[in-house]
């Protein structure tokens, strides 16, 4: 049995003082056959006709749509604004995109394409893909992306503390960043390629949630494997015995190498599933992923046409 | 705290409505069905002598799939002869390589046409078509590839044994894994050199002949299987029959018994695969969300029509709440309706007859004072259906804790040790399965040598493989089918 617990019980910060983490909570073993074979059933699901065309509109209206390059420029970013705002001008049934996930130096540059439009901007901060640097530099950097107007923050734990089992450090830097996330949502990358086991996603997951975490997030896209079905599988059955316990809601984003539609909708399915239809809105749920946009739209052209489609007929941003 | 979740959730836009799936039904198309049927006697397909008929339906829609054949006693005479002559003629002398080389082909073709296989067993059976096809038909061809692989190893099979055939072997299955039960019984049985009379359950005869089709069409030397439709009249005459050496039965306990007295004294070899009352024993440190996925597959995998389903679930009682709580929640979502669709999980009840029984069953656990909860699922209006169920607050002396329901209804008990756990799971005339949940890998190995049960499972339920032995202890019944055990239920080993 894990010591997180016990550590998490001496921590005395505020949130675990106001929520009892439970026996649920306190348990953390997770079997990692039967986490894949639960996953691999449910990618099995048979989403035709009207349900596919619903399921892909859905995966667009909940899609964090991502550039996270050292290639980047304003142009880049506005480019993938302005596909954000309206994905497929030829079907009005297409909504636009949740989000725009960008790094903090273009934020005020999305912020200002996104204008008006309800589309939300993310920022990657904390030293953003490692998370290697010292805290100040880390609250530093969400600082400024705050104050450039991010609406969401995407934070990276510091994963050579969990895995050296400093869980408390962790759970107080996370506190450290949503106290400096202000109003901003905050996302919390897990990393799960390099937390090893589904006992470790799982006790990631907790310790985020505890520590305030808006939305827990599997990967930076930077390191593979990332957002695998068991991994976000695991994630979503500890939001839901944390949200049963604590009262308190928490968002699911499954981000890096969700490419294809089919991906995104057995995403889907994991949730509804797991947690249920009131997940299913980009209030609680997102995809993060820089690819899958054009898949999903070519698919639904497909539903649309019954023809499938050259990839030349989708902009690409 | 639930106001603070109730409004949350009212934050979410009302446009998003969750995920439904459309109907996906499997098409039916591509499978044939025949109006009536023969029997399979001495390699072609004969009217039966006794001249009487009876209807197969579809237990989902209560349709008439077709008319089988019911084998009379001069029907059962001509298939055991046909069978005596192949045994002596050709297949006890055939070098095993070649016999082989038959259940090889019968594998492969099995394999190509799995679909069809697949949608006439969930058309005849009523088990979910992603059943079916992920499990009943991969294990079918499975069963043949593995024991293919034996039949020209016997010698090294039992070093210092010089392994025979028996002879001829009746083998009566039942009607939950119809083909499969069929490719259980059939495989060891040829790849040890006996022939076969086989005897399809009543109400799921379908696949069984269409898998007499793919034997023609492997072109077995005839007589080698004989195939005889019909109900307990010509199972009993089969076993009874004077010219079988050998006879193999899954099915009830209480027909096992009745075989197993009209046996007695005869010199035939018996193997006998009956109920089951399984413990699936779940500890405090277990992996919970996968226990319950092993919870719901143990008893409502197939309706819960599985002689080694975990009926019983015996749970901590620290985490009895929670558990079961997770558990409701798990089978609130099971998908129950149309077996052809391919989101369906739970299908149709396998006959009105079995539907009574579970029916009744479950009201004496009410009756007894168990609570009953039931998944909140729509049911079809037509066909035999049930809902899943679970009773809590049993206790061991209640029928629903004792008696093989053999339907989708799980009772739940609690224990407070180990030591308890055991004495209760093997605190029952059964003994053919049992599941051990736990992180404890030294836990798992003890309960295992503990427990009288022929398989146990640890961290997962219901998995089966070739090369793996199945049988029971006490009344589930002797002998074992896979495996080196298996085979060795098919061959004399006394030189």
């Amino acid at each position: 049995m894990a010591t997180t617990p016990v550590r998490l019980a001496e921590a005395g910060s505020g949130f675990l003082q106001q929520v009892a983490l439970g026996p649920l909570l306190s348990r953390f073993a997770v079997d990692e056959v039967g986490a894949n074979e639960r996953a691999a059933s449910l990618a099995k699901r048979s989403i035709k006709k009207e349900s596919k065309v619903a399921a892909l509109r859905l995966a667009v209206a909940v899609m964090d749509l991502t550039t996270l390059e050292g290639a980047d420029t304003v142009g880049k970013v506005q480019a993938l604004c302005s596909k954000a705002r309206r994905p497929e001008p030829g079907d009005p049934g297409v909504p636009p995109v949740a989000a725009v996930c960008v790094y903090p130096s273009l934020v005020t540059t999305a912020k200002a394409a996104l204008a008006g439009s309800g589309v939300k901007v993310a920022s990657v901060a904390t030293a953003f893909p490692s998370g290697q640097a010292s805290l100040a530099v880390r609250l530093a950097d969400v600082a400024e992306a705050v104050e450039a107007g991010a609406d969401e923050i995407d934070m990276v734990i510091n994963r050579g503390a969990f895995l050296a089992g400093r869980h408390q450090e962790v759970f107080e830097e996370i506190t450290h960043v949503k106290e400096a996330s202000g109003r901003a949502r905050l996302k919390v990358i897990l990393e799960t390629g390099e937390l090893g086991t589904l006992d470790n996603v799982r006790r990631a997951s907790v310790l985020a949630m505890a520590a305030g975490a808006d939305f827990i997030k599997t990967s930076t896209g930077k390191i593979q494997p990332a957002a695998t079905l068991p991994v976000a599988l695991v994630m979503l059955e500890a939001i839901r015995d944390f949200t049963d316990r604590t009262g308190r809601m928490v968002g699911m984003k499954p981000a890096g190498g969700v490419r294809t539609a089919k991906q995104a909708i057995q995403h889907l399915v994991l949730v509804n599933e797991t947690l249920g239809p009131d997940w299913l809105t980009p209030e609680w749920f997102r995809l993060g992923a820089s690819s899958l946009l054009n898949d999903c739209l070519m698919q639904l052209a497909k539903e649309r046409t019954g023809r499938y489609q050259s990839g030349d007929y989708f902009t690409k941003d | 705290m639930a106001e603070e979740l109730e409004r949350q959730r009212e934050r979410a836009p009302a446009q998003f409505g969750g995920l439904d799936y459309a109907p996906a039904p499997e098409a039916t198309d591509h499978v044939s069905l025949r109006a009536d049927h023969g029997l399979l006697i001495g390699g072609r397909w004969v009217a039966p002598a006794s001249e009487r008929r009876f209807k197969t339906i579809n237990p989902a829609t209560e349709e008439v799939l077709a008319e089988v054949a019911e084998a009379g006693e001069e029907d059962v005479d001509a298939a055991v002869k046909a069978a005596r002559a192949a045994y002596a003629k050709v297949w006890s002398r055939m070098p095993g390589a070649e016999r082989a080389k038959y259940l090889y082909r019968i594998a492969r073709i099995l394999q190509e046409r799995a679909r069809e296989f697949a949608v006439l067993e969930t058309m005849n059976g009523g088990k979910p078509i992603k059943e079916s096809r992920d499990v009943d038909l991969p294990l079918a061809a499975a069963h043949f590839f593995y024991h293919a692989g034996w039949a020209d190893k016997l010698d090294y099979a039992f070093p210092g044994r010089r392994p025979a055939p028996l002879g001829v072997a009746a083998q009566v299955i039942p009607w939950n894994f119809p083909l499969l039960m069929a490719a259980w019984k059939l495989a060891p049985a040829l790849a040890a050199g006996n022939t076969v009379v086989l005897k399809p359950a009543e109400t799921t005869s379908l696949t069984a002949l269409r898998l007499g089709e793919v034997l023609l069409e492997a072109e077995l030397p005839e007589g080698v299987v004989n195939i005889l439709t019909g109900a307990g009249a010509t199972g009993a005459a089969l076993v009874g029959h004077g010219g079988v050496d050998k006879v193999a039965f899954t099915g009830s306990t209480e027909v096992g018994k009745a075989i197993q007295r009209t046996l007695a004294g005869s010199g035939k070899k018996l193997t006998l695969e009956l109920g089951g009352k399984a413990a699936n024993i779940v500890f405090e440190d277990a992996p919970l969300d996968q226990a319950v996925e092993g919870i719901v597959n143990g008893i409502y995998f197939n309706q819960g029509h599985v002689c080694c389903a975990g009926s019983r679930l015996l749970v901590q009682e620290s985490i009895a709440e929670p558990l079961v709580d997770k558990l409701k929640r798990r089978m609130a979502t099971l998908r129950v309706g149309d077996p052809l669709d391919k989101n369906t999980d739970v299908g149709a009840i396998n006959s009105r007859a079995q539907l009574d029984k579970i029916t009744e069953l479950v009201a004496s656990g009410e009756a007894d004072g168990a609570q009953a909860w039931q998944a909140p699922c729509e049911l079809p209006t037509r066909g035999f259906w049930f809902r899943p169920t679970v009773f809590t607050s049993v206790a061991q002396s209640y029928r629903i804790a004792q008696e093989e329901i053999f339907g989708p209804v799980l009772s739940v008990l609690t224990f407070r040790t180990p030591d308890e756990a055991v004495e209760k799971a093997n605190n029952t005339p059964y003994g053919l399965s049992a599941g051990v949940w736990t992180d404890k890998g030294s836990r798992i190995l003890e309960l295992a040598n503990r427990m009288r049960a022929g398989v146990v499972w640890a961290n997962t339920f219901n998995r089966f493989d070739p090369a793996s032995p199945f049988g029971g202890y006490k009344e589930s019944g002797f002998g074992r089918e896979g495996g080196r055990h298996g085979l060795a239920a098919y061959l004399d080993l006394s030189s």
